[in-house]
């Protein structure tokens, strides 16, 4: 394959200026423009109704939000004020339980993968099944968690701590897992050399290490199952009144917004938007901490 | 793979903390007896030590043991599920078998279930949230990943990621008091001026029904599904573009051959993660869906999902094939987004293998 002639005679170079070459440009151009143009329009569609959404809670919110809200009992149909406090400590209530099942096995499994299982099939298999777990709707784990713990007995705030600690699970297992895997094998690596046991590095090096990112993690999971609704209509059930055992059907935050809102008067409505903002700050602050986290130097250079 | 490697060497060595030439005893004697010297002569204070402290391996292995079972027990977890909804199914699968998907009745008085109403609910309503959502989602993450100036970039993707945890019921309350009426003034009526023509719109405009839930739908799912999106682009490695753009490919060239067919796997995934999510939401259309159960042609009636069904009915189900019926429902809801999301995460792991791991 030498200097073979190609199609074009070599004594004349190349005309990049005939009109079919310019009309070709022109309309690559035309397509490149139209295209990013679109891609801004689409940005600017998605965020403006996103950010009115968000605007539009706060706003709602922060006018009907006062102390009442966190002091008083729901009042009855018909007069005004009231509040939602023993919501408020249903969900304290139920999520604490959540947490206790939640976080530590959440915790044990992301070890599992980030220190003993890399590599193996067993870990691919469990990191797969988490994500799995992670999309399953949360009204079907209500149903099962129903069935399990309530069918034929009461609802109860305890069910309803089971089904939220089991929806933790997968989430706080794959964040706790990216966070160890940040942590650089040096460190590890100067523990086992000092002769520290295995589990001993894991507790007091790998884990102390990511643990900022590790809280985080569970607080981010937390705040997901703290808005869970679907799960807590029949398992927690919903209560107007101060309940405290959890053998006995318990009000939620989530729920009481859902009850609200669907519900006919304008106090309620006003008394669901107050909740709603609660949720989302809480949900807005955890968020904040994982990104923060996430991005911080510290923990960056691992693996 | 440098990390795999020191994985290994790593593991090897912790298997065993204390270095002893000589192993001669297993660890769980040598925790109370000093061990007679390895070496000539008398034992050092230091081999003395290490042999009184013993090796940890009982621990080790113990904790191991500990950490296997809590990571177990998400195989157990979703092995109880299945096993739960089949068992209380039971009475409503032997009753109506794979028929209960066919029919449309549902008639709890007579004890007539049908599921199809519900099946029409949520796939109407998935798919058209998809097809409203798609678009957009793919237009913000190429604007973030290709278009974006840098100081947007992180603003931009922090609130989507913002609004993907903002729950359900709080998409719900916005949708019941800012949506619907938008939906009965504004938007419907237009729509059904100017499309009124294709059927879709047609029949009384009450701002509750199938569109409605779709919009919803498609908000909810967009940051999901652009986040994702962005994430598998963010992988394609940069040598892909230059290469492109080196054979002077104008921008969207290069987003179309190097971006895009390189991550269409992981973008049909990232998709499928939207459509399992759409598939089992569950607060938010229940607020605006209608929650009648009949199969009708137009968008602005009334409908019912799946999902909504459960919330609305299972607490106040009598009758035990009422509920089994309902569990049954639960049931399918449960196989379908495995499946949707089995596929959906091998797609997306098929393109993200490579990239460094991320924090959702």
């Amino acid at each position: 394959m030498s200097t073979q002639p190609l199609g074009i005679p070599p004594t004349r170079p190349m005309d990049f200026q005939t009109k079919t070459m310019r009309l070709n440009n022109l309309r690559r151009n035309i397509a490149n423009y139209v295209v990013s143009s679109l891609a801004v329009i689409a940005t600017i569609l998605v965020i403006i109704p996103l950010v009115a959404i968000l605007f539009y809670l706060i706003y709602k919110g922060a006018s009907s939000l006062n102390l009442a809200f966190f002091t008083h009992l729901p009042a009855p149909v018909g007069e005004s004020g009231g509040g939602m406090a023993n919501a408020i400590v249903g969900s304290g209530i139920i999520l604490t339980l959540a947490s206790l099942i939640g976080v530590p096995i959440g915790i044990a499994a992301g070890v599992y993968l980030a220190e003993f299982g890399r590599g193996r099939m067993l870990a691919n298999a469990i990191r797969f099944t988490a994500d799995v777990l992670n999309g399953v709707p949360s009204i079907v784990m209500g149903i099962a968690v129903f069935a399990l713990l309530v069918q034929g007995r009461h609802f109860s705030a305890f069910s309803g701590g089971v089904v939220l600690g089991i929806m933790m699970i997968p989430t706080i297992t794959r964040t706790t897992e990216e966070m160890l895997a940040t942590v650089p094998h040096a460190i590890r690596e100067a523990a086992l050399g000092l002769g520290v046991p295995k589990w001993r590095t894991v507790m007091s090096v790998s884990l102390r290490t990511a643990s900022p990112g590790i809280i985080t993690g569970c607080m981010l999971a937390f705040a997901r199952v703290a808005g869970e609704t679907a799960p807590l209509l029949f398992t927690a059930f919903g209560n107007q009144f101060w309940s405290f055992r959890l053998n006995e059907p318990i009000a939620a935050l989530p729920l009481q917004i859902f009850v609200y809102a669907t519900g006919p008067y304008d106090e309620w409505h006003r008394l669901a938007w107050a909740g709603a903002l609660v949720l989302i700050v809480l949900i807005m602050v955890s968020v904040t901490l994982v990104r923060i986290f996430a991005n911080r130097g510290v923990l960056k250079g691992g693996s | 793979m440098p990390p795999s490697r020191m994985t290994t060497e790593r593991e090897s060595g912790s298997s065993m903390p204390v270095p002893s030439p000589m192993p001669v005893t297993p660890p769980s004697v040598s925790m109370e007896e000093t061990s007679p010297a390895s070496g000539s002569g008398a034992p050092s204070a230091i081999r003395t030590y290490l042999n009184q402290r013993g090796s940890g391996r009982l621990a080790d292995n113990s904790f191991a043991a500990v950490m296997l079972i809590c990571a177990c027990s998400i195989f157990a977890i979703v092995l109880f599920v299945f096993t739960i909804l089949v068992l209380r199914s039971h009475l409503s699968l032997v009753q109506f078998g794979w028929r209960f998907f066919t029919r449309s009745a549902w008639d709890p008085v007579a004890g007539d279930f049908g599921a199809l109403a519900f099946i029409y609910g949520t796939l109407a309503t998935s798919i058209l949230a998809l097809i409203l959502a798609v678009p957009l989602a793919l237009g913000v993450a190429v604007f973030i990943t290709e278009l974006c100036p840098r100081p947007l970039r992180a603003p931009i993707s922090f609130l989507t990621e913002l609004l993907a945890a903002i729950p359900s019921v709080v998409y719900g309350l916005w949708a019941v008091f800012v949506l619907v009426p938008l939906m009965r003034d504004v938007i419907g009526p237009f729509l059904s001026k100017t499309l009124g023509w294709t059927g879709f719109f047609e029949g009384p405009n009450f701002g509750v029904g199938l569109l409605t839930a779709s919009i919803i739908l498609s908000i909810m799912i967009l940051p999901i599904i652009s986040s994702l999106t962005r994430d598998i682009m963010m992988a394609v490695p940069n040598s892909q573009r230059e290469a492109v753009l080196a054979l002077g490919a104008t921008k969207w060239e290069m987003i179309r051959i190097g971006v895009l067919r390189n991550s269409r796997i992981g973008i049909v995934g990232a998709i499928m993660l939207g459509l399992g999510r759409a598939l089992g939401e569950t607060m938010a259309v229940t607020m605006v869906i209608g929650n009648h159960p009949e199969i009708s042609k137009s968008l602005f009636a009334p409908g019912y999902t799946l999902a909504s069904v459960i919330a609305n009915e299972f607490s106040e189900a009598t009758g035990d094939l009422y509920l089994s019926a309902l569990i049954q429902i639960g049931l399918a809801l449960f196989l379908v987004t495995i499946v949707v999301n089995a596929i959906a995460r091998l797609m997306v792991w098929a393109v993200t293998r490579g990239a460094p791991a991320r924090v959702s």
